[in-house]
């Protein structure tokens, strides 16, 4: 059976999930693989919770907010952004590949992109294979 | 001991939407075995009254503690099931949606199960937090009440006036030195083809007049922050080197004064001079020195205009004065801007001087323009006897252009080609467009008047070429109705040029926080629901900012501003959310890394030495939250082990 890779969605409430609301209205499909979890702002994701995710079984982690200047809380998305650069820094010195986790700004109106990106990010893990605690399907 | 969740979860089918893709009994069977899932049914709409009495019901009778309605995007319903749930005595924060149709059934329709699964897992995610969640009540607070406007055309005269006359202060900056913005460039309106400025005047000057609004014209707003209801904003007022109530507009400065520039209220058809006033009916009624043209505001190099003025009302010495003022509510009305020359190569616009957009033809038309409302061609004065109108100049062209509609271009042609034949009724006018869009009231019949009695003629078809052929400008394009190329020799070539957001809308959108759409206009809230509100709380949209639209349009989204405004100004509180960061003292250590997180300054190390949150202030992102080494900030409904919970669910087992 193919591989069915296991991918946590962290959208933030303002863009990224209204962006997703946004291909569902349009109807963009995308592969089910990536379950959304809606946080207020990026930057209310902690590194901890994306090492949570991977640790649990997850394949691979996106982690989406507004575009930079665009953040509704002003700057949450900053944080991310470095947050995740140094997470990923970090997966690689542990023997992860990095790639197992996206960083993307997606906003309210870009539900295009947003479809865009999971099936992307999809088709890249699948590539990539499970990640080393996957408890997905072989 | 803490008593057990017990969760209820209503699954909808939202008809077919949900149903057609997602087998919903079978969740609700699957999720009743979840941890804390005490009950769960499934019903075809959820939203309806009888839907909720289904939850209302299972909450008294199943004792629930909690609610997961898994439905469509909680931008849609969240309100509806928390005021169900609500009104038999569950706290409003005990409801939560997982979104399954936008983000599930309508975007996997041909995966078999996958969605099916994937609901399973949003629910169950959702169910994990729902059964942590605290109860809250919302945090009332005080708000400012007075109302910005920003933006002095007809959109932004119509939201102040509005907001005025229900009683409230407001304060309307315009960067120009005088209001009433394009509509005080336009000759007449269809469908009517009432006089623009003998319309908009009277506008103008009752909102001079009245004495709730304040005013600010050749002003900007320089910084802008907070949140609904507690807006700050310093406003920089630029000098305009003249006393505005000493300036009597005798016009002597204007006729001494040796330097001619272009002039843009004209649309570069005329020159005017470094001291000048727009239009005669310019409010604020006062000259205004153009620094940028001006010899150098030195008496050593030229001060003809102070020596002119017997009034005294030149003042080298002004500068900029900075207003400090707070807002409950603001109306962003900064208009449109025509597409400009530097981005056509088409139809020679910018590079021959027979070749003018709309705006310019406005111009021409009107009885204080450059020409008294004489229809001359620019390169030498004369009455031309041939024009080309081209439509969607720049519109509904994605491969080179905007890809929109400027949706106003094709009632302007046919006005502007009816204005001309009536000044020279032995002219030939001809019109070519993609398609005639009159959906306004009465427009279509405006559209037959001017084709049909006013004998202009539309040709169907695209212009291929345009190029200067002696005297002429010579215009190439198709004839699709007639299945033939047309060749005309044109004295006049005017453009329906598009329309783009006004210049410095991506800087207001960053200052407010305000989200763009793919053409660069103002998003709304929803396209359809919420057409004059923005996703920042207290900030709404009026006018040509938001998108294209005509005078009716904009006056009517101008009026929907106001009224939004006033609902809100009118409130003797206002509640804010008590989603907020929480800080638990034994593990704070005091490191202070939040305090610098936070964008609302609602943080900092109290005299204990630990942190403290200003619920009033705090907005409730939770970056700080994620950025605390020692996890002692949280946010209230989204703390850490919620989200691990989520998480676990979606990925676990």
């Amino acid at each position: 059976m193919e591989f069915e890779p296991k991918l946590v969605g962290f959208l933030c409430k303002w863009c990224s999930s209204a962006g997703a609301d946004l291909a569902g209205v349009s109807r963009k499909s995308y592969p089910p693989n990536l379950v959304p979890i809606t946080v207020n702002c990026s930057g209310r994701i902690d590194v901890n919770h994306i090492v949570r995710a991977l640790k649990d079984g997850a394949d691979g982690v996106l982690v989406s907010g507004c575009h930079p200047g665009d953040c509704h809380y002003t700057s949450g998305n900053y944080k991310t952004w470095r947050r995740v650069a140094l997470l990923k820094h970090v997966l690689e010195d542990f023997g992860m590949n990095p790639d197992r986790v996206r960083l993307e700004w997606v906003s309210a109106t870009e539900g295009e992109k947003f479809a865009r990106t999971v099936e992307e990010f999809t088709d890249e893990i699948k590539e990539l294979g499970p990640g080393p605690f996957s408890n997905a399907k072989e | 001991m803490a008593i057990k969740p017990r969760i209820g979860v209503f699954i909808c089918h939202c008809g077919e939407n949900i149903a057609g893709t997602v087998d919903v009994s079978g969740l609700a069977e699957d999720i009743i075995g979840y941890d804390n899932v005490a009950f769960s049914t499934d019903y075809e709409y959820m939203c309806s009254d009888p839907g909720q009495n289904k939850i209302k019901e299972a909450i008294e009778e199943e004792n629930l503690t909690g609610v997961v309605v898994a439905a469509c995007s909680p931008s849609m319903h969240e309100e509806t099931f928390r005021g169900a749930v609500e009104d038999v005595g569950l706290n409003r924060y005990q409801c939560e949606i997982a979104n399954i149709r936008e983000q599930c059934s309508w975007v996997h329709g041909e995966d078999g199960d996958k969605p099916t699964e994937k609901a399973l897992k949003i629910i169950k995610g959702v169910v994990e937090k729902v059964k942590r969640n605290v109860s809250m009540e919302p945090v009332e607070r005080e708000h400012a009440d007075k109302c910005l406007v920003i933006g002095g055309g007809i959109a932004g005269i119509q939201a102040a006036l509005d907001v005025a006359e229900a009683g409230n202060e407001v304060i309307l900056v315009e960067k120009e030195p005088t209001i009433g913005g394009h509509m005080a460039q336009l000759s007449e309106t269809f469908p009517t083809l009432d006089c623009s400025q003998c319309i908009l005047t009277p506008k103008m000057v009752e909102l001079n007049q009245h004495p709730n609004i304040e005013l600010l014209a050749y002003s900007e707003v320089k910084e802008i922050s907070g949140y609904v209801g507690n807006y700050s904003a310093q406003i920089e007022r630029k000098p305009t080197y003249v006393d505005t109530d000493a300036c009597n507009l005798c016009g002597d400065c204007e006729d001494v004064c040796p330097v001619e520039v272009t002039d843009e209220f004209n649309q570069g058809l005329d020159t005017r001079k470094a001291i000048n006033i727009p239009f005669s009916q310019a409010i604020p009624s006062s000259y205004t020195l153009d620094t940028d043209a001006c010899l150098g505001l030195n008496p050593l190099r030229c001060s003809e205009c102070a020596e002119a003025c017997d009034a005294d009302a030149i003042d080298f010495d002004q500068s900029s004065e900075y207003v400090e003022e707070e807002f409950g509510a603001v109306i962003v009305a900064t208009g449109y801007d025509l597409y400009p020359k530097e981005e056509m190569g088409e139809y020679g616009y910018g590079k021959y001087e027979d070749v003018v957009d709309g705006l310019q033809f406005e111009r021409m038309l009107s009885a204080t323009g450059p020409t008294g409302g004489v229809v001359r061609r620019p390169s030498d004065g004369k009455i031309p006897e041939n024009v080309v109108f081209i439509q969607c100049s720049g519109s509904r062209d994605p491969e080179n252009h905007n890809s929109y509609c400027s949706k106003i271009c094709c009632m302007y042609t046919a006005k502007h080609a009816k204005l001309y034949k009536e000044t020279v009724p032995d002219g030939n006018a001809y019109v070519f467009y993609i398609d005639i869009r009159a959906g306004g009231k009465d427009y279509e019949e405006f559209i037959q008047d001017v084709q049909e009695e006013d004998r202009v003629l539309y040709l169907k078809g695209k212009v291929s070429k345009l190029k200067r052929v002696d005297e002429k400008m010579r215009v190439w394009g198709l004839d699709e109705i007639a299945g033939e190329r047309v060749e005309i020799d044109a004295d006049l070539v005017v453009l329906a040029q598009s329309i783009v957001p006004s210049k410095g809308t991506d800087e207001t959108s960053k200052k407010l926080n305000l989200n763009l759409g793919a053409n660069g206009f103002f998003k709304e809230a929803h396209p359809k629901l919420r057409p004059v509100e923005s996703l920042t709380g207290g900030v709404f949209f009026a006018g040509t900012g938001q998108g294209p639209k005509d005078i009716p349009d904009s006056v009517s989204q101008g009026s929907g501003a106001a009224a939004k405004a006033i609902d809100l100004l009118s409130k003797p509180t206002l509640s804010h959310d008590p989603q907020v960061v929480e800080i638990d003292e034994d593990l704070c250590s005091g490191c202070g890394l939040c305090v610098g997180q936070c964008p609302y300054d609602a943080l900092e190390i109290n005299s204990r030495g630990v942190a403290e949150v200003n619920e009033i202030l705090c907005e409730g992102c939770g970056t700080c939250a994620s950025g605390c080494p020692t996890n002692a900030l949280s946010l209230r409904n989204l703390t850490d082990e919620q989200l691990t919970e989520m998480i676990h669910a979606h990925i676990g087992d």
